[in-house]
């Protein structure tokens, strides 16, 4: 009678870990194939790809569309556009938010009720798009770089996380410090940053992500602008011209054919050489990850449970 | 009664010796607080724009012509009341399905990610579906666009539809009405399903493991043990997510909609953002775009409120 249980739960077990299993291998079928489609149309011949039938290996491999894209001025600008606000919000971000989130982390600090409820009341509200936008413009930031780093440079969610990590070190390590006489912003530097690295590192790749990704800070602020232009950017307005051209074809082969016919390039297409530009734009951010990804975990943990 | 003066005297006098002693402290977070003030609280003085007939070429302030509530009547009724409220409901449906394709994906993933035994395969999964997470909203609209179309272009959803022989001809997702709000769902899903099991798997960690051992004597299975140890386990997770995510429901996106939205299906993929850009920064009819951001914030923060109250009435979590 017991055996006869078991082997019926042995059984169960064995179909829900392969039912599991299954469902688990198609998921990350699901989310793994438009990237490596993508990964193959940029490694095949354009005029083959516009035959169709190109799934996650290339037919005809060529590195042309490479060749092609990493021609383009407006790439290589968009790239260093991209890196150098990248790295300037990582690092306003960081010293700000957390000297920021050490002040109201001090139970004795006279105004760190009120630095509190002022911030985290801007995670509700916001006054909406065109208020923000003529601020921007009164105070003559339009095509301008500062326009990408200095609105963002403290963000409220951040800095709850990190105050709420900063709370977890022992009160004794930062008094002791005071006896020996540091001061407050000797103490934030040289004692509590070196603690908070972990939640540091969870937060800089939000922030690189989020500055990496963005789009609609060029689109608004910086279009009028070409040398302040994004890879996100460019990618957009590629995607925005060959999704016309392919609604208005209607073939797939009219996207070659008008290619040809505007005389950028015989043998490359908008297809090809929008694969191309993806891989370029989704590359460093997907390399970052790793390196981070010890912290991460952890400072998110962190983060969220305390929340 | 002569010590009360004397009092407030002392407690003046400690503030302003407080102020001085912590001079460093307010150094360090003052100037940020007023860059914050400048950033986020200066702006709503725009909004008296929505009371305005505001026109950007007359420069002073006080010039501009004063209309009362006419933006309001304009934005609810006529042709940009009827667009406007069909935007109105674009981004409720969109947000709605959202959050709910989103919910039962990211839980039902963590859940079924508790159950793996083996390690390694675990963190493969893992890591396999956080990676859409750090691709942009352009990468991904993009990916969408290539995965809906015809076979030839790379369409792999019609490819496998009509291999399946459940169609014969491919279905022009992106040109019908009727698919849109499942397409913004559907890629927000494939997006951040992944990446939200990040905070399920770290409260189901936090679940008291004797509460299992003791499930497991009771005679419990394992959806037993599923269903009523693992899923009240993060229940508060899941009540806190929620009160966030209902006072964002007005926040259904902004790229894919303006990226995927074309004029054929218009009437489904406009939402309130797309809408106050349009009349604002293209049409430059400032003061009804204002009016329709202000409604947007307003609706916001009645909805949180609500949320947050019925949470708190219902012995959940409390966000505020």
């Amino acid at each position: 009678m017991k055996a006869k249980k078991r082997k019926r739960i042995d059984i169960e077990n064995v179909i829900f870990t392969t039912l599991n299993t299954g469902y688990l291998i198609f998921l990350c079928v699901v989310m793994l194939y438009p990237m490596l489609n993508t990964l193959a149309v940029s490694f095949n011949e354009p005029l083959d790809t516009v035959r169709g039938g190109i799934y996650i290996r290339p037919r005809k491999f060529t590195l042309y569309n490479y060749y092609v894209v990493l021609n383009m001025d407006t790439i290589y600008n968009a790239f260093y556009i991209s890196v150098t606000k990248t790295i300037v919000i990582v690092a306003t971000n960081l010293v700000f938010t957390s000297m920021l989130a050490y002040t109201i982390s001090r139970k004795e600090y006279i105004f760190r009720k009120f630095i509190t409820t002022v911030f985290v009341l801007t995670m509700y509200f916001n006054a909406g798009l065109i208020p923000n936008y003529l601020l921007i413009k009164k105070l003559g930031m339009i095509n301008t770089f500062s326009v990408y780093w200095i609105p963002n440079i403290v963000s409220a969610f951040n800095l709850i996380v990190i105050r709420t990590y900063i709370k977890t070190i022992p009160e004794s390590l930062i008094e002791s410090a005071r006896i020996d006489g540091a001061k407050e912003f000797r103490i934030y530097w040289q004692i509590v940053m070196p603690l908070i690295v972990p939640t540091l590192a969870t937060i800089a790749l939000f922030v690189a992500v989020g500055s990496w990704n963005s789009w609609f800070d060029t689109f608004l602020y910086n279009s009028g602008k070409q040398e302040l232009s994004t890879l996100q950017y460019e990618l957009q307005k590629l995607l925005a011209t060959t999704m016309t051209a392919s609604t208005r074809a209607g073939a797939p082969a009219g996207g070659a054919v008008s290619a040809a016919q505007a005389g950028s390039s015989n043998v490359t297409t908008p297809q090809s050489i929008r694969a191309a530009i993806t891989i370029v734009t989704a590359v460093p951010i997907l390399l970052v990850y790793p390196f981070l990804q010890r912290y991460f975990i952890h400072g998110l943990a962190i983060g969220s449970v305390k929340e | 009664m002569a010590t009360k003066p004397l009092a407030g005297q002392k407690k003046h006098k400690s503030t302003w010796s407080t102020i001085v002693a912590q001079y460093e402290l307010i150094l360090m977070s003052v100037p940020l607080l007023l860059y914050k003030i400048l950033f986020s609280y200066v702006p709503v003085v725009g909004w008296t724009m929505a009371f305005q007939n505001y026109k950007p070429a007359i420069r002073s302030f006080w010039k501009q012509e004063w209309v009362g509530f006419d933006n309001f009547v304009k934005l609810f009724t006529g042709i940009n009341g009827e667009r406007f409220l069909r935007d109105v409901r674009n981004t409720l449906g969109q947000s709605f399905l959202t959050l709910l394709l989103g919910y039962i994906g990211s839980i039902s993933l963590a859940l079924l990610l508790n159950e793996v035994r083996n390690i390694k395969f675990k963190r493969i999964v893992q890591n396999i579906t956080y990676m859409p997470h750090f691709l942009s909203w352009i990468i991904v609209a993009g990916l969408v666009s290539t995965m809906l179309a015809v076979p030839t272009s790379g369409g792999i959803i019609n490819d496998v539809l009509i291999r399946l022989g459940l169609i014969d001809n491919s279905i022009m997702f992106l040109a019908d009405p009727k698919y849109f709000w499942w397409i913004v769902a559907f890629s927000n899903l494939w997006k951040e399903m992944g990446w939200n099991t990040i905070i399920y798997l770290a409260a189901i960690t936090a679940i008291d493991p004797t509460l299992y051992e003791a499930s497991v004597i009771d005679g419990a299975n394992r959806y037993q043990k599923m269903w009523h140890i693992t899923l009240p386990g993060i229940k508060p997770t899941i009540m806190v997510l929620l009160i966030m995510n209902v006072g964002h429901i007005l926040e259904a996106g902004f790229e894919i909609q303006y990226f995927l939205g074309n004029g054929l299906v218009v009437e489904s993929s406009e939402i309130i953002d797309i809408f106050v850009l349009r009349y604002g920064i293209q049409m430059g009819n400032y003061s009804l775009a204002t009016v329709a951001g202000m409604f947007k914030t307003v609706i916001s923060i009645i909805l949180i409120s609500v949320a947050n109250f019925i949470s708190g009435r219902l012995g959940e979590e409390k966000l505020i």
